[in-house]
């Protein structure tokens, strides 16, 4: 076993050797003078490009390196991106990430926005030494691993915040406009049954009585529900005030099924899909009314990034980045900067570079949490770093209402919701 | 309250099921084909009623009615392009033509899932109602197009009947269905009676799809669930017996209900497939079938 095993890694390797040799060669012949243009950084993109969320997530980070590449790249080197489609499943991304370090030879890789996926893709960034950074997945294992067992996991970043900075991000956007606001005082919480919810649904339990928000009632369903009907006549029995929602993997069916049936209940909370521009239209304008958290949108100037990328982004795609896409292109410009910083693409001085990254980005101040933090490596949340928006879909538009500072528009609700004004 | 809500309900679901249901067992009756695209077919109708809304802002009554072309035409395409050709190949072995059909029409339904997802992604849609807002009946704040799906499905169910029981045509099909030899010696082309079952059922998936796409809402992930729902509620009922067939959607539909609201949502479905591998023991020829 152990002969046959080295035997093959030898033929591997010659062959490698051979492939580079000849490749190397055939790149001499055909470079015209002495102008040798230094290796490209390959940046591999793994996302699934069949659905919105993930679909905005190579778009982004093919924006940002032609970006970059138009101002002269890193230190006269151009960035690459090689994109793959994981049709949202852990096993193809697994597949995509080890050819992507195995075969094209990428410096770094971006990958989903599917918790399920990026905590797959976890050991084998581990396994394969290569830094990884997610833009969209909220899991709190994915930080957590890193920090406990740092030597290991440390090539992995979470560029997008943990499900309990989401779950706080929705309690300090609540207090202030709904429970000094509209004077709300109870809340069903209502999330769908996967990685992502289970840190979140804890967070909520925690910080919702902490503002002032009484917990009725906690309905987790299956990620495949398609009648919600019973559901809503369970929360709607227990009379909350609002229904605190952690949903991504559906959005438009209970949006729909909320206005048709018009549960007089508003919602507010983490809906993934309704950061997706094309969600009034894929829900024929039932969205509106509905609150979500988002870390940025289009209207909402975050930095002064925030509304040339969204705009750009629409004129090069033709609609706006869904919620993974601003994180995805703040990514590669901090990776380029990262490399920059580090004189290399060597691994680990990578990630020394990335965990010293400051970098005011579309979606705010991003820094990483250290090696002694709980959720090492995944992006600080607070004031003056990133706090996330809370945004209402009013009138088949996206209008950012908290906080304050960014604000667009006042909570504005459809008639068939009755706020509870006690 | 609860009786009453669970009632309501339950009868849209079930009405809207036994009307997918239909379809596949005419087309199991007449022609021995489980057509295994069903759920791709339905979900087409509902995106394009979507897609004609939404991007050709066409009104929701043309929308839905470009709903149900599109599942006619994708019938009748899937029957000359997939079905016809292997029932009438000779390098197939006769005894394998059916297991040829389940496999070729299983793989058109994930080509047509890919294609939809491709162009309009996998999130799902839902297709503008006819008649919007509520109504409440004995104090349950029930969706008119709750009322109006259950309506349009008994409405085309027994329509359906009349066009099987009362007409000409309707003879032949059902001629055909028990002895299709027969039918070709009374100088009826067998073609053109599939032809004819193949353009109801097409109809039929289209409505059940349009008003599946108004009532819930449809993604590409629907095609699946929505293939196997329509086959176990099929299986249940007999198969080819279009009786047992709304039988057992009514038994589904309520037991489904039954089960999201004094159970859990999360385990809707896990009953309904237990009676049915309960049915495969006790009476494996299903509900009504006769074989």
């Amino acid at each position: 076993m152990d002969a046959t095993g080295s035997r093959s890694a030898g033929v591997a390797a010659r062959a490698v050797f051979g492939a580079t040799a000849f490749g190397l060669s055939l790149g001499l012949a055909s470079l015209p003078g002495p102008a040798v243009a230094a290796d490209p950084i390959k940046i591999g993109v793994i996302a699934e490009a069949q659905a919105i969320a993930g679909a905005s997530i190579p778009q982004a980070a093919q924006m940002a390196a032609d970006e970059i590449n138009a101002a002269g790249g890193v230190d006269g080197r151009k960035i690459e991106i090689v994109a793959y489609d994981d049709h949202s499943s852990s096993a193809d991304a697994v597949r995509a990430f080890q050819r992507a370090v195995n075969e094209d030879k990428v410096n770094v890789v971006i990958a989903s926005y599917i918790s399920e996926v990026v905590l797959a893709l976890e050991p084998w960034a581990s396994r394969l030494k290569t830094p990884f950074i997610t833009p969209g997945a909220a899991s709190n294992e994915i930080s957590l691993a890193v920090h406990r067992d740092y030597e290991k996991n440390k090539y992995t970043f979470h560029g997008y915040l943990t499900s309990a900075a989401l779950a706080l991000s929705v309690c300090d956007a609540a207090k202030e406009l709904l429970v000094d606001g509209k004077k709300m005082k109870s809340a069903v919480i209502m999330s769908e049954d996967a990685a992502w919810t289970k840190p979140l649904d804890v967070g909520y339990e925690e910080c919702l009585p902490k503002i002032g928000l009484q917990v009725l009632d906690h309905i987790r369903f299956s990620p495949d529900t398609t009648d919600f009907t019973p559901i809503f006549n369970k929360i709607e029995a227990s009379k909350p005030d609002v229904i605190i929602t952690g949903i991504s993997h559906v959005g438009v069916q209970p949006t729909v099924q909320w206005k048709n049936q018009q549960v007089p209940i508003p919602m507010l909370g983490i809906a993934s899909q309704a950061t997706n521009s094309t969600f009034g239209k894929d829900t024929n304008d039932a969205a509106d009314g509905v609150l979500y958290q988002g870390v940025s949108g289009p209207d909402a100037a975050v930095t002064p990034k925030s509304l040339p990328f969204a705009e750009g982004f629409k004129q090069k795609f033709g609609n706006f980045p869904s919620y993974a896409g601003y994180p995805a292109y703040d990514e590669v410009y901090y990776i380029a900067d990262a490399i920059k910083r580090a004189g290399s693409t060597d691994a680990d001085k990578l990630v020394d570079a990335l965990e010293k990254t400051d970098w005011v980005g579309t979606i705010g101040r991003v820094q990483f949490y250290g090696k002694d933090e709980q959720f090492t490596h995944s992006i600080k949340y607070g004031k003056g770093l990133i706090t996330g928006l809370m945004l209402q879909w009013q009138d088949g538009r996206q209008i950012s209402v908290w906080p304050k500072e960014v604000a667009k528009g006042e909570l504005k609700f459809p008639s068939f919701i009755k706020l509870t004004t006690n | 309250m609860l009786v009453l809500q669970i009632l309501i309900d339950g009868f849209a679901i079930s009405a809207l099921y036994a009307l997918g249901a239909t379809g596949f067992t005419l087309i199991f009756g007449v022609s021995g084909v489980l057509n295994l695209s069903h759920g791709a077919i339905m979900v087409l109708a509902a995106v394009a009623a979507w897609a004609a809304g939404s991007v050709l802002h066409a009104s929701t009554y043309v929308g839905a009615l470009i709903g149900v072309a599109t599942a006619l035409v994708a019938a009748i395409v899937t029957y000359f392009l997939i079905v016809q050709p292997i029932q009438r190949s000779s390098k197939i072995p006769h005894e394998e033509k059916e297991i040829f059909v389940l496999t070729g029409t299983l793989l058109w339904g994930i080509m047509i899932q890919e294609l939809i997802a491709y162009f309009f992604t996998n999130n799902a849609k839902t297709v503008l109602p006819i008649v919007e807002g509520v109504v409440s009946i004995a104090g349950v704040r029930t969706p008119s197009n709750e009322i109006f799906t259950a309506v349009v499905c008994c409405l085309v169910i027994l329509l359906l009947w009349g066009l099987v029981n009362r007409t000409r045509t309707g003879k032949v099909v059902l001629a055909a269905s028990m002895n299709p030899r027969g039918v070709t010696l009374l100088g009826y082309e067998l073609t053109s009676v599939y032809v004819v079952v193949w353009s109801i059922y097409g109809v039929l998936a289209g409505i059940a799809g349009v008003l599946l796409g108004m009532f819930l809402g449809v993604s590409s992930y629907s095609v699946g669930p929505l293939t196997a729902s329509a086959f176990s509620i099929v299986v249940l009922g007999g198969l080819g017996s279009v009786s047992g067939s709304l039988i057992a959607a009514f038994v589904v539909g309520y037991l489904e209900t039954l089960t999201a609201y004094l159970v859990s949502p999360a385990y809707r479905t896990i009953p309904a497939l237990l009676l049915l591998v309960a049915v495969m023991y006790v009476r494996p020829q299903g509900l009504l079938g006769r074989r």
